[in-house]
C-alpha cells in the first residue's frame, strides 16, 4: 500500500515575498494608521460597517487593512465564501459591475457553521474589496451607484485607492473614508525590527532608518528592500550604500557633481557632465528630487536663486511624468540652473 | 549573422563589463526567492543580454531554446494576435506590440501563465519568468494590471520588466520590484569589447595602441557609447575595408546624416524657404519610420556644438518644450517644424 501513502519526502517551502509573508494577520498587528484602526475595531465590536474608501500613498497598509478586517470578522474559512475581492488585474468594465458584482452582492447570506460564529463575529453581510478602485472606468463607477444602496443590507464594499479624486463623487460621498497617512519613522521602524529577527538579519538602525527614508514611508518598498539587501549581503550586516544603490537612488556624489559643474557655468562642460549622468543610467525624476532636496535646503543660496531654481525643477518634472525625454530635460534644468548659482 | 548577435555573451561568466552588477545578478539567481525585477538603464548597455544570462543561470541552458509562439486574445468582442517568444520556463512578451490593448496581454497572459504550475516539484526554481520589453511604454492600465497579479501570482510567476527610464513606470509597480540599474559602458569597456570582436574576426588593426585607442575612442564617442551601435559600426567598417585605422570614418546612418545637414543648414541660413525645405526632409524622415522625438534630439545635439553658447540655452530650453509637447500631441511634424522656427528665430536675435 507504500503507493497511496502520502509522500512525506519534504517539498522545500515556498519562499514568498517578505511583504505578503509580513502581511498583517488581524487589525492589531496594522502598522500605524491608529485611526482607522481604532475606528475599525469598533465595527467588530458593534458588528455594523459603512461603505468604506480607503485611500493615500502606495505601501501604506490599506489592502492590508481590509484583508485584515476581513479575517477579524469572518475567519480564515467563512472569510471565502463571504469576502469578494476585485483588482485592476480582474476584468472591471461595466460588464461586470453589472453581472459578477451585482450577483455576488444579491446572494442571501448563509447562516454561519457554529465553528466559525464561536470565534468569530461573523455579521450577516458580506464584503466586496475593489481594490486600486481608481482604475476603473467612470461608467463602471457609476453602475456601481444604485448596487451600492439596493443590496446595502447584504452587502458593504469598500474600495480601495490611491487617488481619492479618480472617484467619482456620487460613490465617494456613499463611503466613510479613511485616509491613510505615510508611515510614521517609530511604528514603521518597530514593523522593520520584527522582520529582521524573524528572518535573523543583522542590521542596525542606521540602516533601517535609511531604508525607511529612501522608501519615503511606502512600508512595503522598504520591505522589498530590505529582503533584496538581505539577499545580497548573505549574512555579512546590511550596509547604508547597499541600500542606496538598491533603491536606485543617485549618488550623492553624482548631484555634486552636477552642481559643481553648474557653478563654474560652462555651458559646454555642463553638457558633458549631464550626458555622462544620462549614460550611467540614472533616473532623470531622482535627479530632480534629489538637486530639489540638495538646493532648496542649502542655506548658501538665496532666495531668488531658490526659487528661479524651484520654477525650473517643477516645469522639468512635469515634463518627465509625461515622458518627456530624459536628457534634454535635465539639460535644460542646469542651463537655467547656470545664471543663479554661478558663482 | 552579425557581429551583435554572434559574440553575444550567453552565461554571467562571460559578461565584460559591470563586475558589481554581475555578482549582485549571480547572488539574485543563487537565492530562492528570487525578487520581480525591473532592469533599466541606456540603450544598447546590455539589458537584455544580462537578462538572458540571468535566465540562463537560473533555468540552465533550456532557457535559451526558444521558440515563437502567436497567440489569438480577446479584448471585448475583437479579436487580436499576439506574438510571443518563449521557452520552457520564461516567455518574453513586447506589450507595446498591441498598442492600446496592451491591458489585455497582460491580464490575459500573465494569468494563465500564473496559474498553471511548473510539473517538476524538484526543480530549484518552481516559478516561471515573464519578461516584459519597452515596459516605459506600458500604458496606465496595463501597470495597474500588473500591480496585483505580481503580489497573488508570485509563488508562480516572476517579472523581469526591460525600460530605458524608470520614469514612465507607476509608483506602485517599482515598490514591488527590484530596480537594476544598466549604465552604459564606459569607452574603455567598449574598447575592450570591439578588441575582443575584431580579434576573433581577424580584423586588421592598426599595430600601436595609441593608434587603436583613438579608434575605440571615435567609435566610442559617435556611439554615444552604446555598444550595440558601436559594433555594428565596426562590422560595417569592416565590410568597407578589411584594415581598419585610427583615420577610418566612422559610419553614420543615413538618417543621422541628413539631421546633420538640416542642423548644417539651420545655422547657415534662417529663412522662410529654409523651413520649407527643412520639412521636406522632415517628411523624408518621417516615412522612414524615424520617430519624431529621436529627430529632435538628434537635431538638437547637431546644433549645439554649431552655436554659441547663450543661444545653445535657448535652444535647449526650446526642444525640451517642444519635445514635451510632441509627447503629448499626435501629430508630430507641427512640433518639429516649430522648433525649427524658434530656433532660427534665436539664432537670428543672438
Amino acid at each position: 500500500m507504500s503507493f497511496f501513502k502520502p509522500k512525506t519526502e519534504a517539498v522545500a517551502p515556498r519562499k514568498a515575498p517578505w511583504a505578503e509573508k509580513y502581511r498583517p494577520r488581524s487589525l492589531g498587528d496594522v502598522a500605524s494608521q491608529e485611526m482607522v484602526v481604532e475606528t475599525l475595531k469598533k465595527t467588530l465590536q458593534s458588528a455594523n460597517l459603512p461603505h468604506m474608501l480607503f485611500y493615500g500613498p502606495p505601501g501604506t497598509g490599506k489592502t492590508s487593512t481590509i484583508l485584515a478586517l476581513a479575517k477579524d470578522l469572518f475567519g480564515p474559512e467563512l472569510s471565502k465564501s463571504r469576502v469578494l475581492e476585485l483588482n485592476a488585474s480582474d476584468e472591471r468594465g461595466i460588464n461586470v459591475v453589472r453581472e459578477k458584482i451585482k450577483n455576488f452582492a444579491r446572494t442571501v447570506v448563509t447562516t454561519p457553521p457554529a465553528s466559525a460564529a464561536q470565534n468569530y463575529p461573523c455579521p450577516p453581510f458580506k464584503i466586496i474589496i475593489l481594490d486600486e478602485a481608481d482604475s476603473m472606468t467612470q461608467d463602471a463607477q457609476a453602475a456601481l451607484r444604485r448596487t451600492m444602496e439596493t443590496y446595502s443590507k447584504v452587502t458593504r464594499f469598500c474600495l480601495v485607492c490611491n487617488y481619492v479624486t479618480r472617484i467619482i463623487d456620487p460613490l465617494a460621498s456613499r463611503c466613510s473614508k479613511f485616509r491613510f497617512k505615510p508611515l510614521d519613522e517609530t511604528n514603521a521602524l518597530e514593523r522593520l525590527q520584527y522582520i529582521c529577527q524573524q528572518e535573523e538579519i543583522a542590521a542596525n538602525d542606521e540602516v533601517l532608518s535609511r531604508l525607511l527614508i529612501v522608501a519615503g514611508g511606502d512600508l512595503r518598498k522598504a520591505i522589498t528592500l530590505l529582503q533584496s539587501a538581505s539577499g545580497l549581503a548573505m549574512g555579512s550586516p546590511i550596509t547604508v550604500g547597499m541600500v542606496d544603490e538598491l533603491a536606485g537612488r543617485v549618488p550623492d556624489a553624482v548631484i555634486d557633481s552636477l552642481v559643481n559643474s553648474i557653478s563654474k557655468g560652462i555651458y559646454k562642460d555642463i553638457q558633458q557632465t549631464v550626458d555622462d549622468i544620462c549614460l550611467e543610467g540614472f533616473p532623470a525624476a531622482g535627479i530632480v528630487t534629489q538637486l530639489h532636496d540638495k538646493i532648496l535646503t542649502d542655506p548658501g543660496y538665496n532666495d531668488n536663486a531658490k526659487s528661479v531654481v524651484s520654477a525650473a525643477l517643477s516645469e522639468a518634472d512635469k515634463r518627465l511624468n509625461d515622458g518627456a525625454d530624459e536628457q534634454i530635460e535635465i539639460l535644460n534644468v542646469a542651463y537655467h540652473m547656470v545664471n543663479v548659482l554661478k558663482v | 549573422m552579425l557581429w551583435v548577435h554572434k559574440y553575444r555573451p550567453t552565461s554571467l561568466e562571460s559578461l565584460d563589463y559591470n563586475e558589481p552588477l554581475t555578482e549582485t545578478l549571480r547572488r539574485l539567481a543563487d537565492k530562492e526567492d528570487f525578487p520581480h525585477l525591473l532592469v533599466y538603464g541606456p540603450p544598447g548597455a546590455g539589458k537584455k543580454t544580462r537578462v538572458s544570462c540571468l535566465l540562463r543561470e537560473l533555468f540552465g541552458p533550456s532557457a535559451l531554446k526558444i521558440k515563437e509562439e502567436q497567440r489569438v486574445l480577446q479584448a471585448g468582442t475583437r479579436k487580436f494576435d499576439f506574438v510571443l517568444v518563449s521557452s520552457n520556463h520564461h516567455i518574453e512578451i513586447n506589450p507595446a506590440e498591441a498598442g492600446n490593448q496592451d491591458r489585455v496581454v497582460v491580464q490575459e497572459l500573465l494569468k494563465e501563465i500564473a496559474q498553471t504550475q511548473p510539473v517538476d516539484v524538484t526543480a530549484k526554481h518552481r516559478f516561471k519568468v515573464v519578461v516584459i520589453n519597452e515596459a516605459d511604454s506600458l500604458t496606465r492600465d496595463a501597470q495597474a494590471a500588473l500591480r496585483r497579479t505580481m503580489e497573488i501570482y508570485s509563488p508562480n510567476l516572476r517579472l523581469i520588466l526591460l525600460a530605458n527610464t524608470t520614469g514612465s513606470i507607476m509608483g506602485p509597480i517599482k515598490s514591488r520590484t527590484l530596480l537594476v540599474r544598466v549604465p552604459a559602458p564606459t569607452t574603455e569597456d567598449i574598447g575592450n569589447v570591439l578588441a575582443k570582436v575584431a580579434d576573433a574576426q581577424d580584423v586588421q588593426l592598426p599595430q600601436d595602441d595609441a593608434a587603436r585607442n583613438q579608434l575605440w575612442q571615435n567609435i566610442s564617442e559617435k556611439s554615444n557609447r552604446n555598444l550595440r551601435r558601436a559594433l555594428l559600426m565596426l562590422e560595417t567598417m569592416y565590410a568597407r575595408s578589411e584594415k581598419i585605422d585610427a583615420s577610418t570614418q566612422v559610419p553614420l546612418t543615413d538618417w543621422q546624416l541628413m539631421i546633420d545637414r538640416i542642423a548644417q543648414s539651420i545655422v547657415k541660413s534662417r529663412t522662410v524657404q529654409q523651413l520649407a525645405s527643412v520639412r521636406k526632409d522632415y517628411y523624408e524622415l518621417l516615412t522612414h519610420c524615424i520617430p519624431e522625438t529621436v529627430i529632435l534630439k538628434e537635431l538638437l545635439f547637431a546644433l549645439l556644438p554649431r552655436v554659441s553658447a547663450v543661444a545653445g540655452k535657448n535652444i535647449v530650453d526650446a526642444a525640451a518644450l517642444y519635445d514635451h509637447r510632441l509627447r503629448l500631441g499626435n501629430k508630430g511634424i507641427y512640433h518639429l517644424e516649430a522648433f525649427t522656427a524658434s530656433t532660427m528665430r534665436i539664432l537670428e536675435e543672438a
